[in-house]
C-alpha cells in the first residue's frame, strides 16, 4: 500500500490518481498508523518552502517522516516535499528542513524565474528511479533547488542557469525536484519504478 | 540540458463545450473539453490552458466538473482562467485538479488579489493573463478588459512590471490585435514584454500556420499557445514540434 501524506499542501489529487496507476492500493491520509505501515510514504508539496514545513509540522508529519526514516521504509518526496528532506531553505526568509538529506535548498541564478516546464536530468549513474527513462523530458515547476550532492546517494542534476539536483536516491529515500504526476509516460514509468523497489 | 519550449493548446470552453471566436465574437462549437484534452495530451502537448467563457454563476459549476474529469484522465498541466475573483475560487480549482490559474479583469479590478494567492498557493501558480492592444499609452501597449472592446486605462509594461512585483509566476500575454486573425503572433509586443519580464512569457493570438510558433519563440517567448487551428485540426501539434526542433528550439519528444 502507498500512503500520500495530506498535510493540506497544494493538488494532491494529480499524485494519488499517479501513484493509483502504479499501485491500485494507494490512500491519501495523514493518519500517523497508516503512514507507518504503508510500504511507500510519498511526501508531496506546492508552495512556499516556509509554508509547507509549517504545515507539515503541525500536521505531525515530521514525526511520521523520523519514524520511517528510523525504520528503513521508503519514503518518495516530490518538489517542496524533496526540499523540506535537507537542513534548510532560504526562501522567504531562513527556514529549517527536516534535515534528513546535508545540503540548503536556495534560490536558482537563472534570468527567469520560475523554472516552469519540461527538462531533461543527467541522471545518476547505478539508479533504478530512471530506468528505462533516462532521456526523458520531467514536468518541473520552482524557483527554488538543492545544488550540492548529497554524499552517498545517487545524484540526478539538471541545468536551468545553473546545475541543480533533479533527483536524489539515497537509502530509502528518493526524491524529485520535478512533478513525475505530471510528467506524462516518463513519469508514470518512473513512479512504477518505485513502486517496483518496494 | 535544456528547458523546451512549450507548446499549449488552449480550450474556451462555455457552457460545457468547447467555442472558438474570432475576437470572442461568433463563437461556434469546437468539441468536448474533456476528449479534446485527452487527444492533446496524446498528440505531444507540454500543458493544457482551459479559459472558463461562461456568463452563469451555473456554467461556472460545470466548469469546475469539467477540470476535475480532464485532471482524471491527463497527466500533463493544467492551467484554468477566467471568472477567478477570489483566493476561495483559486482553491476550488486547484482541489478539481487545476495546477495553476490565470487571472485577468479581478486582478486588474484589485491588484491585491495577485499577493493574495500567491502568497496562499505561491508564485509558481498564479499566470497573469494580459489582453493587450496598440495604442497611444506610454509603451505603446494597453491592457484591455471584454475580450478586447474596452480599454482599461493601464498601459501593458507598466501591469506588468506591477504583476511581477506583486507575485505573478507567468505572464499569458495575448495579442486583441492579433487574435483569430491567424497573421502570426505580435513579435514586436513579445519582444517588449520579453525584455522586462524575469518571468516566463507565455505567447498567445494570431497563429495561422507552422512557423508562427518559432518565429515567437525566437524573439524571447517561452512558450506558444494557441486554439482554433489546433481544434480544427489545420495545425498538428506534432507538425508544430517537428518545425521547432529543425529550426533548433528543444522541444519534448
Amino acid at each position: 500500500m502507498i500512503a500520500i501524506l495530506d498535510y493540506g499542501s497544494g493538488n494532491i489529487r494529480s499524485a494519488h490518481r499517479a501513484f493509483e496507476l502504479a499501485d491500485s492500493n494507494t490512500v491519501v491520509t495523514k493518519d500517523p498508523q497508516i503512514c507507518a505501515n504503508a510500504d511507500g510514504l510519498v511526501v508531496p508539496g506546492v508552495g512556499a518552502f516556509s509554508a509547507c514545513i509549517d504545515q507539515l509540522l503541525a500536521a505531525g508529519g515530521g514525526e511520521i517522516i523520523a519514524e520511517r526514516i528510523n525504520a528503513d521504509k521508503p519514503i518518495f518526496g516530490i518538489c517542496v516535499g524533496m526540499q523540506v528532506l535537507f537542513d534548510s531553505s532560504d526562501e522567504k526568509g531562513k527556514s529549517d528542513g527536516l534535515g534528513i538529506l546535508k545540503g540548503e535548498v536556495s534560490e536558482l541564478d537563472a534570468p527567469v524565474l520560475p523554472h516552469i516546464g519540461w527538462n531533461n536530468v543527467s541522471v545518476g549513474a547505478g539508479s533504478k528511479l530512471f530506468q528505462g527513462i533516462e532521456n526523458s523530458y520531467f514536468y518541473f515547476v520552482h524557483s527554488y533547488a538543492a545544488k550540492g550532492k548529497v554524499d552517498g546517494a545517487v545524484n540526478s542534476y539538471t541545468q536551468y542557469g545553473q546545475e541543480f539536483l533533479a533527483a536524489v536516491e539515497f537509502k530509502n529515500i528518493v526524491a524529485t525536484q520535478f512533478h513525475p504526476e505530471k510528467s506524462g509516460e516518463a513519469g508514470a514509468i518512473l513512479i512504477k519504478n518505485w513502486v517496483k523497489s518496494l | 540540458m535544456t528547458l523546451a519550449k512549450r507548446v499549449i493548446p488552449c480550450l474556451d470552453v462555455s457552457g460545457g463545450r468547447v467555442v472558438k471566436g474570432v475576437n470572442f465574437l461568433n463563437l461556434k462549437d469546437a468539441g468536448d473539453p474533456v476528449e479534446l484534452a485527452k487527444k492533446y495530451d496524446t498528440e505531444g502537448a507540454d500543458e493544457l490552458t482551459f479559459l472558463d467563457i461562461s456568463a452563469s454563476i451555473e456554467e461556472r459549476k460545470t466548469t469546475l466538473d469539467i477540470v476535475s474529469a480532464t485532471a482524471e484522465q491527463v497527466f500533463i498541466p493544467l492551467t484554468v482562467g477566467g471568472g477567478i475573483r477570489t483566493v476561495n475560487d483559486v482553491d476550488n480549482l486547484l482541489r478539481a485538479g487545476a495546477d495553476k490559474v490565470s487571472v485577468n479583469t479581478a486582478a486588474i479590478n484589485r491588484p491585491e488579489l495577485i499577493n493574495e494567492i500567491s502568497d496562499r498557493f505561491g508564485n509558481q501558480v498564479l499566470v497573469l493573463s494580459v489582453d493587450a492592444r496598440r495604442a497611444k499609452t506610454k509603451s505603446g501597449y494597453e491592457v484591455t478588459t471584454h475580450g478586447g472592446r474596452e480599454s482599461s486605462g493601464l498601459d501593458a509594461i507598466s501591469w506588468i512590471q506591477e504583476g511581477i512585483k506583486r507575485g505573478i509566476g507567468e505572464i499569458l500575454l495575448n495579442s486583441m490585435d492579433a487574435d483569430g486573425t491567424k497573421a502570426g503572433f505580435d513579435l514586436e509586443m513579445i519582444k517588449a514584454i520579453r525584455e522586462i519580464s524575469g518571468v516566463p512569457v507565455i505567447a498567445s493570438g494570431g497563429a495561422g500556420k507552422i512557423s508562427d510558433f518559432g518565429d515567437a519563440l525566437a524573439v524571447g517567448a517561452d512558450a506558444v499557445l494557441a486554439a482554433s487551428v489546433f481544434h480544427f485540426g489545420e495545425i498538428k501539434i506534432s507538425q508544430v514540434k517537428s518545425d521547432l526542433s529543425s529550426r533548433g528550439f528543444s522541444v519534448r519528444g
